[in-house]
């Protein structure tokens, strides 16, 4: 993939001195020590990253950390000291102030935590702000803003004004803003965080949906790790204004890069983060529909020395037969599993999340069925192989 | 032994006449602005007969205002007004209230605007401020008789300077006042300073400044009822001539009058600047 966005050494150092403290903390002295010897702030230290063209890349630390900072740092609502920040091949931080004004119309949209909306202008006026600025046509403007406000949901609201909406509304607004420009680049700063648990993991599926749809560069900025995990495709780490770590959800939850991250993520629901694909074990054996009689697939689980057994039929997984039922017919002398054949069977998809799973399985008799797009049997979930995967990273 | 006495007064003397002389030009050209501007004025006032400004007057505070009791209260006021053979007079001051105020309005949105946008403006105007509100108003009608002499034009002058403080304060507090993430919002979708401005912190400042412009009315009354001590007609000028007869009664119903301005002007703007508020 395509790498949209590259950071390169950025630093931002807050104080009328910033190339001393940058000295500093290449010397190796930490945030603090610059802080008392030159009462310097060090907002960015030395951050490198890239983010992939369509890709959702989840920024993450505690407050204090640097994270709403260097986003600012992309689009330049703060000047950088030092670094490199390069879009699409060109160095956003050489751009004049004309020059990046209307870089930031081409390229960037932005969502604010406190929504930032204006409060003088309707649902669809502010939705159509960056396209005013733009100066595209009114006609134009308003075709293209009620269409962002109809992707957010919002279609009936134009004529609102953000003080009439819930919060989780107002920030379909401030989505739609960013959404109607265009611009092929989000930079959320801490866009949810202002809401409340259920309308933020509501926001969280949509903008998971939405991202579906319009595949745009997503920079996201958050403090809430389960949030990070479940819209990241990558996570970076922030602490003191460096990055300690960045990789996949799974990657900074195995193999923590050190005592800070694994403090970090140490609360984890793993039933949230751990997926059916990886839990999954490959079914032992599997009888095939048209082929197999009872005396055939009875034969094959006492081979696999298991009790039930799922049943293919044109490649794609068709039912499950147990044992019992299986002896039974054959002492009828059923030529097919038709009669004993259960068809009607609970499965999972490959991203199903542990949390969903375990409900199925406390029900089930016999194990969880996991099913691809094309409804092949893919593997199966047991008790057994759930808990060992939940407690993975426990032993690791 | 004689102390060293610092020439404060002798040097903003020389300072005036300075003006008077090297800037005569400005002063002709204000001079001749607000006389034209208050002889329209009182003109179009007293074109109608009083009974027709008195409906037109209530029509207008019902309308900005929006609540019939303000109409109702402009209407027995007015004619309370009139009644007390003070209706010349109270044209006099609306007109000299009207040119001041605009004036002030004039100088004192761009100045805040200025000092909310720059630091170092910031830092100049604000002490200016300072001195400005906490000279005594008499002290702005003397430089104004060598300026204008006597008459309309030195109160107009008194008058600004006395009200256009809170204008320029309550713009500048509007606008710092902003919150940071919708400044941040506007530059992050590609605003230039004016798009910024006039699309997002003027309108987000909008009540802000109303109370501003609210204020400086007020003040801008309270200061032509005292400029009529150089000359300005009007209420002030009545009360004024009463003090020189010591005709108590007369001076109490210039004061009414007064009063009966400040209460229609005060609550019309208050319902001007709060009822886009609720909007909002």
């Amino acid at each position: 993939m395509a790498q949209k966005i590259m950071i390169e050494g950025l630093f931002k150092v807050f104080g009328p001195h910033p190339q001393n403290a940058i000295e500093l903390f290449r010397q190796g002295h930490s945030k603090n020590e610059i802080m008392e010897k030159t009462r310097h702030q060090i907002g960015v230290a030395d951050a490198s990253f890239t983010v992939d063209e369509g890709e959702i890349l989840v920024v993450m630390g505690l407050s204090g950390s640097g994270k709403s900072t260097l986003v600012r740092c992309i689009n330049r609502l703060i000047d950088p000291t030092a670094g490199k920040v390069i879009v699409d091949g060109e160095d956003v931080t050489r751009l004049s102030v004309e020059g990046l004004r209307q870089f930031r119309l081409d390229h960037f949209g932005m969502v604010f935590q406190n929504f930032a909306l204006f409060p003088h202008r309707t649902v669809l006026q502010n939705a159509v702000y960056g396209l005013e600025i733009k100066k595209v046509d009114p006609a134009e403007r308003k075709e293209r803003g009620m269409a962002a406000l109809e992707q957010v949901g919002l279609a009936g609201w134009e004529d609102s004004y953000p003080a009439q909406l819930s919060g989780g509304m107002q920030q379909r607004v401030g989505l739609a803003r960013a959404l109607a420009l265009d611009a092929d680049i989000m930079l959320m700063d801490e866009a949810f965080s202002a809401l409340d648990p259920l309308i933020r993991s509501d926001m969280q599926d949509e903008l998971l949906a939405l991202q579906d749809k319009v595949k745009k560069t997503i920079v996201f900025i958050s403090h809430d790790l389960d949030e990070a995990l479940k819209l990241g495709d990558r996570i970076i780490l922030m602490k003191d204004g460096a990055i300690i770590q960045s990789g996949t959800a799974e990657e900074i939850l195995t193999k923590p890069a050190d005592d800070y991250v694994a403090k970090f993520v140490q609360d984890v629901d793993m039933a949230k983060v751990i997926t059916a694909e990886s839990v999954m074990l490959k079914p032992k054996a599997m009888a095939y529909y048209k082929t197999d009689g009872p005396k055939a697939a009875l034969h094959k689980m006492k081979q696999s020395q298991i009790s039930t057994i799922f049943v293919r039929k044109d490649k794609k997984l068709f039912g499950v037969v147990t044992a019992d039922d299986c002896a039974m017919a054959a002492k009828r002398g059923d030529p097919t599993l038709e009669q004993i054949l259960n068809t009607d069977i609970e499965t999972v998809s490959l991203e199903t999340p542990g949390v969903d799973i375990i409900p199925l399985l406390a029900r089930l008799p016999y194990p969880l069925p996991v099913v691809d797009a094309d409804h092949k049997l893919k593997g199966v979930i047991i008790k057994g192989s759930l808990l060992a995967g939940l407690s993975e990273r426990g032993t690791d | 032994m004689t102390v060293y006495r610092i020439p404060i007064g002798d040097a903003i003397e020389a300072g005036i006449d300075f003006f008077v002389t090297h800037l005569s030009f400005a002063t002709i050209a204000f001079s001749k602005f607000t006389t034209k501007g208050i002889a329209y004025l009182s003109e179009i006032l007293m074109f109608l007969p009083p009974w027709a400004m008195i409906l037109i007057f209530t029509g207008l505070a019902w309308f900005l205002s929006k609540k019939w009791g303000i109409g109702l209260f402009t209407l027995i006021g007015m004619s309370l007004i009139w009644n007390m053979q003070l209706w010349g007079p109270t044209m006099d001051t609306i007109s000299l209230i009207i040119i001041a105020t605009l004036l002030s309005v004039a100088i004192g949105i761009p100045l805040g605007i200025f000092s909310a946008l720059s630091t170092t403006a910031y830092r100049i105007i604000t002490p200016v401020l300072d001195v400005m509100q906490t000279m005594p108003a008499f002290v702005y009608l003397i430089p104004a008789i060598p300026f204008f002499g006597l008459g309309a034009v030195g109160a107009i002058f008194a008058t600004v300077i006395f009200s256009v403080p809170p204008c320029i304060r309550l713009t500048c507090l509007g606008i710092q006042q902003v919150p940071r993430e919708m400044v941040e919002a506007a530059d992050a979708f590609g605003s230039s300073k004016a798009q910024k401005l006039f699309k997002v912190q003027l309108p987000i400042a909008k009540t802000t400044i109303m109370a501003g412009i609210n204020q400086t009315i007020m003040l801008a009354l309270s200061m032509v009822v005292i400029a009529a001590m150089i000359g300005a007609k009007g209420l002030g000028g009545e009360v004024w001539r009463a003090i020189q007869r010591l005709e108590a009664g007369r001076g109490f119903e210039a004061g009414i009058g007064i009063v009966i301005i400040a209460i229609i002007l005060d609550r019309v703007m208050q319902q001007v600047a709060g009822g886009k508020k609720q909007q909002m």
